[in-house]
């Protein structure tokens, strides 16, 4: 067994440290990885645990993030523990081999470290690559911060490698926001995280010589749409697996998590529906806009993208009058990835929410309190009025002249 | 001569892989569409003759490209030096041999692309295109004589 690495009791660690001591408490066996900011550090941790002999494990160093995930297959189809990191260009380089990987049910974790898409090239936070990744087929857990993105990467092996289940699983987190603020971080003891995650148990691994297996077979039309579909079933069917999980979770650390976080939801008016970091500050402002001027403000925050959970957001959602939705993406054209999914689960309830989108936080634009005060404050309008009283869509944060799209038709 | 009973079992040369025969739902798919080569345990499996392993019906030995093919080669042993040539190149591992000595063409797996053909080294050569659907008999009566070297 490996060397033991000294943990206190409360440790002061950035997103990226957190997800790396995830992986040496997982004791990975394989780390495929090339570096991109701002996720480098995971795996050069990775790195080091494997130098000073924390994990017995392999780190393999690659020549882009196409071969990195490339190698994260190949080493999980012959049945080891793997892992890797990446954001943006990286995440899109990989993009082709994030759906091998599901095809072929290979429970790799992914550590995202969220980051926008050039052009103009920008190192800093959004969401661009997340949405990016969301029909691939993997499992997506999203950490609001550092203790979320540890407690969440080791859920993350236990949840993929369930026999039910294997899939490969995303861990996002903001990029900077979360990955490069240190934070105060409580980790489970060793022997207590390794045996939340448990031993790794591969089904048809390359490396059984008594039964050889063919990996990545050529279907057509005769089997593709087959195979498709029963991937779809086993990430639908993980849902409960994950509640399993996250349940299980709490027995060794305390901490409760849910597919769907609510906050001040029961007798909430508006709402507004956020990933990523920006669920804390909208919390705060919900906080202070109920004590200053009794606006009933709740947030709700998916904390499992994939699979979406359609039905918990519509019942957390349908009482409410009015609802911003928060993408931290650019729109390309159309509504917001992220409100087109919220809305679509709230067009099935009978009291239909007023839905607006905001579009804020590009490439790392900061995003206040003030600024959710001012969402909620005009929720509350619509709310009062009846209907969305201003653009459908709109750019929150955005400077020189306002940008917003699509008026409500009434009358 | 070129009879070769190094058939795998029954199933070879039986299942087209346009047949599309089975009538399976989404439900009885593999998972990750990842398929056994052979059935039961297959420990040392590579020590061991093709007509001795255990295909399964997963396994493309078990299946025919035959249909791909639109012109065959024609095997004549009583030109050919053994030189293994034709093995070597060989794209789909269709010529058969056994201990080093050329038994004949894999007709279920030959895509008919005439590489052994160009390399045999023998005058006349020892494997010639033919159509497919000229009998063996006629094809060996129709084989050339040996030419004459220039100068």
């Amino acid at each position: 067994m490996a060397e033991k690495y000294d943990l206190q009791e409360r440790e002061v660690w950035d997103g990226n440290f957190a997800a790396s001591q995830a992986l040496r408490q997982a004791q990975v066996d394989v780390v495929a990885a090339y570096p991109i900011t701002p996720s480098t550090p995971i795996v050069e941790n990775y790195g080091n645990y494997v130098a000073n002999g924390y994990i017995d494990g392999e780190f393999v160093m690659v020549e882009s993030e196409h071969a990195a995930m490339s190698g994260c297959v190949g080493a999980s189809a012959a049945g080891g523990r793997v892992s890797t990191a990446t954001s943006s260009q990286g995440f899109a380089l990989m993009a082709e081999v994030l759906y091998q990987a599901s095809g072929m049910r290979l429970p790799i974790v992914l550590n995202v470290v969220n980051r926008a898409l050039a052009s103009p090239l920008n190192v800093r936070g959004d969401h661009a690559d997340m949405y990016l990744g969301r029909d691939s087929g993997w499992i997506q857990l999203d950490a609001f911060n550092a203790q979320e993105a540890y407690d969440l990467a080791l859920c993350a092996f236990r949840i993929g490698e369930n026999h039910n289940v294997r899939l490969p699983v995303m861990v996002h987190q903001d990029g900077f926001i979360t990955s490069h603020t240190a934070q105060n971080v409580y980790p489970l003891a060793d022997e207590v995280a390794y045996n939340f995650v448990g031993d790794f148990q591969p089904v048809d691994d390359m490396l059984d010589f008594s039964r050889p297996v063919t990996y990545g077979a050529q279907t057509e039309e005769d089997w593709h749409f087959e195979h498709k579909a029963r991937q779809h079933k086993a990430l639908m069917d993980s849902r409960p697996i994950i509640d399993e999980v996250f349940a299980d979770f709490e027995k060794v650390s305390g901490r409760k998590y849910n597919r769907v976080e609510t906050y001040d939801m029961e007798d909430a008016e508006v709402a507004i529906v956020a990933l990523g970091t920006t669920v804390e500050t909208a919390r705060v402002a919900a906080k202070e806009l109920r004590a200053e001027e009794g606006i009933k403000a709740g947030v709700v925050a998916i904390r499992c993208f994939r699979p979406f959970p359609f039905d918990n957001v519509r019942d957390a959602l349908e009482n409410v009058k009015s609802v911003a939705v928060l993408d931290r993406s650019s729109p390309g054209g159309a509504m917001g990835a992220f409100f087109n999914e919220v809305s679509a689960a709230l067009y099935t309830t009978a009291n239909r929410p007023l839905v607006t989108n905001f579009i804020y936080g590009l490439g790392g634009r900061d995003f206040s309190i003030a600024e959710a005060k001012r969402i909620f404050k005009e929720q509350k309008a619509h709310a009062d009025a009846g209907y969305i009283t201003t653009d459908i869509q709109q750019f929150s944060g955005l400077r020189g002249p306002t940008l917003g799209f699509f008026q409500t038709k009434r009358g | 001569m070129q009879d070769l009973k190094l058939l795998a079992n029954d199933n070879r040369g039986q299942r087209g892989l346009e047949s599309g025969s089975s009538l399976e739902g989404w439900h009885e798919v593999t998972q990750g569409c990842i398929l056994p080569s052979f059935e039961g345990d297959a420990t040392g499996i590579a020590l061991k003759k093709a007509e001795e392993r255990t295909y399964s019906n997963h396994n493309s030995y078990t299946a025919t490209v035959a249909s791909w093919r639109v012109k065959k080669p024609v095997f004549n042993i009583d030109v050919c030096i053994d030189c293994q040539n034709c093995w070597v190149w060989c794209p789909d591992s269709s010529i058969l041999s056994r201990d080093k000595q050329m038994l004949g063409i894999d007709y279920d797996h030959c895509k008919g692309c005439e590489v052994c053909v160009e390399v045999c080294p023998t005058n006349p050569k020892s494997l010639l295109m033919f159509s497919e659907y000229t009998p063996l008999d006629e094809a060996l009566s129709q084989w050339p004589e040996k030419k004459k070297k220039e100068k």
